[in-house]
């Protein structure tokens, strides 16, 4: 059986995955499973991934939750290019780093980011207050400000000159808000312009 | 503390020589620092790179504090695996993480991290899988085969947002907010945080161990010692989540066993000893700490 991916492209992760598997001629069944339908909660799914979430993958019988785990199992299985998931040990560490960073970084502030500014308001019709907002923003472009001083600085890619599994993750999630969001496309994410060079 | 060492509010850093944006996302592993709003300066951190602008001759530096959970993990593995190196204690309740030094080894001002020579890694899940290739750690830990390794993978990716947030809200709504900020958690925030904690270990317990003898097979892997260490976190706070659990406790008892008694309890030390600290008295680092807490309070 070839292998299937479960995902939502509404989702980051779910789009890290895609992008990977496509760009690499990985091949691969789509199931799409409509979180706004509600169909991540079904029986059929649960058998997939007990968690419920998305992405998954069901490979034959194995079955695997976890954006991050999804990806490396992928590289490994795959034999994709080197720049991926270097071989090299300090280039390797540098790419779980961002891999691990994200989780309770970006990954979180695009999310709050695009509920606060996007989902509560406009499609539950729940007032967010003012601050709340704000504080999500200031949270948001602090991590972006990370991402530029401590991950990318000024190599082309966030972990050296090559991109890596650490940009697809990035990069998906920044679209997150931006892609809900038109007037932050104008604007840059949280009001500013595009990123200021800094020294 | 010494009138150069910074302490992130939340709010507005007060520090005297300028200020860190790095400061304003650092989350060390005991705290959750979250953004309450303010005015966050531009400030740049590429004065800040993440490798050491000087050559080390020290070897490899662990920059630890065994109250972290993630700190304990690392340290467990390093010393298992007799993996060589300098034990550097920054102690997080005193603010030791944002000392200026510290922030060459990690401008995100989070523990652990490591430096090997020029070489600066942040990140606990990192740090481990970086240790366990270049000392070549028994296979067991990370292993190599292909479904192996991605289940351990699927724990540690898992883990950030889920037993990680639970444990480190009930030691602290439990014990260091009443006990060491002498600020008191409301009863129903308490039990929300405990019903979650208990949801944690269910998921554990069915979708990790399973019927296994550790969480992602027969042997101890990296997961089982990010795993134990978190609960010990709660144990400290007196949470008895082993005894109404004989699963999970028959677990801890083989990962304590694969460990090493004495290994364990060392590491352990400092945390299971944290009920015991007298209630802070420096009001000034008393009402930052409690300010910059606040996002544990949920």
């Amino acid at each position: 059986m070839v292998l299937e991916l479960y995902l939502d492209l509404l989702s980051q992760p779910c789009r890290a995955i895609y992008i990977f598997a496509k760009k690499n001629g990985i091949p691969f069944q789509m199931q799409t499973v409509d979180l706004r339908k509600g169909e991540h909660l079904s029986d059929a799914f649960a058998q997939v991934n007990p968690m419920m979430k998305v992405p998954a993958m069901k490979d034959n019988d194995f079955t695997l939750g976890e954006s991050v785990a999804i990806l490396l199992y992928l590289t490994h299985k795959y034999k994709v290019p080197d720049h991926w998931y270097p071989q090299d040990l300090q280039a390797r560490a540098r790419v779980d780093e961002y891999l691990a960073w994200q989780h309770t970084a970006l990954r979180r502030s695009c999310l709050r980011a695009l509920w606060h500014k996007v989902m509560f308001p406009v499609f539950l019709g729940e007032r967010v207050p003012p601050e709340t907002l704000a504080a999500t923003l200031a949270e948001l472009d602090v991590n972006l400000r990370v991402l530029e001083d401590k991950f990318l600085q000024d190599k082309a890619f966030l972990v050296g000159p090559h991109i890596s599994l650490a940009d697809l993750v990035a990069i998906t999630e920044l679209m997150h808000f931006i892609g809900y969001s038109p007037s932050s496309r104008e604007t840059g994410v949280g009001g500013r312009k595009e990123p200021e060079v800094r020294n | 503390m010494g009138g150069k060492t910074a302490i992130w509010l939340g709010y507005r850093i007060r520090r005297p020589e300028g200020l860190d944006a790095a400061a304003l996302v650092c989350r060390c592993s005991c705290f959750q620092l979250g953004l309450q709003g303010g005015q966050f300066p531009k400030v740049s951190l590429r004065g800040l790179s993440s490798a050491a602008p000087t050559t080390s001759t020290m070897g490899l530096e662990l920059y630890l504090d065994l109250m972290s959970q993630p700190c304990r993990a690392v340290y467990i593995f390093a010393k298992k695996n007799n993996i060589p190196f300098q034990l550097r204690t920054i102690e997080l309740l005193k603010g030791q993480h944002y000392t200026d030094d510290f922030a060459q080894v990690n401008p995100l001002r989070k523990v652990p991290a490591l430096k090997d020579g020029d070489f600066v890694l942040a990140e606990s899940v990192a740090i481990l899988l970086y240790l366990s290739r270049k000392y070549k750690a028994p296979d067991h830990w990370y292993p190599q085969d292909l479904q192996a390794r991605a289940r351990v993978d699927e724990y540690l990716s898992w883990q950030h947002t889920a037993l990680r947030s639970c444990c480190t809200r009930a030691m602290w709504q439990k014990m260091m907010f009443p006990k060491f900020l002498g600020q008191p958690v409301p009863p129903e925030m308490l039990a929300s945080t405990l019903a979650e904690l208990d949801r944690c270990l269910q998921m554990l317990e069915d979708k990790f161990l399973r019927d296994q003898a550790f969480l992602t097979g027969s042997h101890i892997s990296v997961a089982d010692l990010m795993a134990i260490t978190e609960l010990m976190h709660p144990v400290s706070a007196g949470c008895k989540i082993f005894e109404s659990r004989p699963k999970l406790d028959a677990w801890r008892q083989r990962v304590e066993a694969a460990v090493g008694e004495n290994l364990f309890q060392e590491a352990h030390a400092v945390v299971l000893k944290a009920k015991d600290m007298p209630p802070l008295m420096d009001p000034d680092l008393k009402e930052k700490l409690k300010l910059s807490l606040q996002c544990l309070l949920y």
